[in-house]
């Protein structure tokens, strides 16, 4: 029997708003509808749609210049456009909260997603990025708020990998 | 005397050199915010005089404008520039969709544009072909939108990059007669604490 799904995106719309989260940089993922939602609906956040997912790393990037913190929310295929712009991050030490949320893995359907699904850990790790991985929707929150830490506080870039295995399978025939 | 070179499809000379371009919009700067691309636009800037609130990119080609978007978000008070190549902005071309879409006011973007790959042995951009930006600029929905190709229509469009409302576009024609790399500070954690201790008070 399928359990409870548990509504992750509340907890982690509340941290984010603690942690003093203005700038929400998103390519959209169905795994994040209901954080992006909720950001977008809040007065205090900008929501910023971005056309592929390294305009994000910039754009967080001249956010904490001018005193605000930020939030990328991307969808795993998303980490393959981001490596180079990485660096700027990275050199500088600029903070960056990364929040993926996996496909390619638990359950896929789409053989074509399984290449960046399964690179996603080794090239973020490559690049200089802390991960945590979330693959139980109750340790969701709790990861966001590890790494909103460790990048606002101790300046770092870290990604919380949210596992395919929360969002849930993909009924692909509907 | 100035090189001059024109581009496919137009029969107006390139004749603006860079380095009294950029040291032109600097000297009205105030205390505008300035972002840079990276390669000869940091060097032009760095050339122009340095400041604590100029934020030179050494890397990330394609960020300058999202940059500078992120902290024009974050600073809506303050004027913020963004002055960067034509190599640069094509390879972030989308982030004038994404700079349009958020309409920032007070965020102006100029582009040095020498048709040419500085950094890497001057091979043509898409601009000496004819592809023109501020046409780009505007069909993103940018407010204003400007080429400039002599010393009176950059004076004329001076306005545009530190009071016009914005999102500002402006090109800037300039001959790719080769400068002299002058090189500003380039440790990053530097340039970001002098940027935030001088804006926000605050490392």
């Amino acid at each position: 029997m399928a359990r409870k799904p548990v509504d992750w995106s509340k907890d982690v719309f509340a941290i984010l708003k603690g942690e003093g989260v203005k700038q929400v940089a998103y390519v959209p993922d169905a795994g994040h509808t209901n954080l992006i939602k909720a950001c977008r609906a809040d007065r205090s956040m900008t929501a910023v749609p971005l056309t592929t997912e390294e305009e994000g790393v910039a754009l967080l990037a001249g956010a904490w210049l001018g005193g605000e913190p930020g939030v990328l929310l991307m969808q795993s295929s998303g980490v393959g456009n981001i490596v180079n712009m990485l660096g700027v991050a990275r050199e500088c030490r600029f903070p960056l909260l990364i929040l993926v949320t996996m496909r390619g893995e638990w359950g896929e359907f789409n053989p074509w997603q399984m290449p960046m699904g399964q690179a996603t850990e080794t090239v973020l790790e490559a690049a200089g990025v802390i991960l945590h991985r979330a693959d139980d929707p109750d340790r969701v929150a709790e990861s966001v708020r590890s790494a909103a830490a460790m990048a606002f506080e101790g300046g770092r870039m870290v990604a919380v990998l949210i596992g395919q295995r929360v969002i849930g399978f993909k009924d692909w025939t509907k | 005397m100035a090189s001059s070179s024109s581009i496919r499809g137009t029969n107006r000379n390139i004749t603006l050199d860079r380095r009294e371009v950029v040291s032109r919009i600097l000297q009205d700067r105030g205390d505008t915010l300035l972002v840079t691309g990276l390669g000869a636009p940091t060097w032009d800037a760095a050339a122009a005089g340095d400041h604590p609130n100029s934020f030179y990119l050494w890397g990330g080609m394609g960020g300058a404008s999202v940059c500078g978007l992120g902290l024009a978000l974050a600073q809506k008070k303050r004027r913020v520039l963004v002055i960067t190549g034509d190599g640069e902005m094509l390879m972030g071309i989308g982030s004038l969709a994404t700079v349009a879409a958020q309409r920032p006011a007070n965020l102006a973007i100029c582009v040095i544009d020498n048709q040419r790959y500085g950094e890497t042995g001057m091979q043509e951009t898409h601009t000496q072909f004819g592809v023109d930006l501020a046409a780009m600029a505007a069909g993103a929905g940018f407010i204003e939108t400007d080429t400039v190709w002599t010393m009176a229509e950059l004076e004329a469009a001076m306005t545009h990059l530190y009071e016009t409302p914005g999102p500002v576009f402006l090109d800037v024609k300039v001959t790719d007669a080769p400068q002299p790399m002058t090189l500003p500070l380039r440790d990053g954690p530097a340039l970001k604490h002098r940027f935030r201790q001088t804006l926000l008070g605050k490392a």
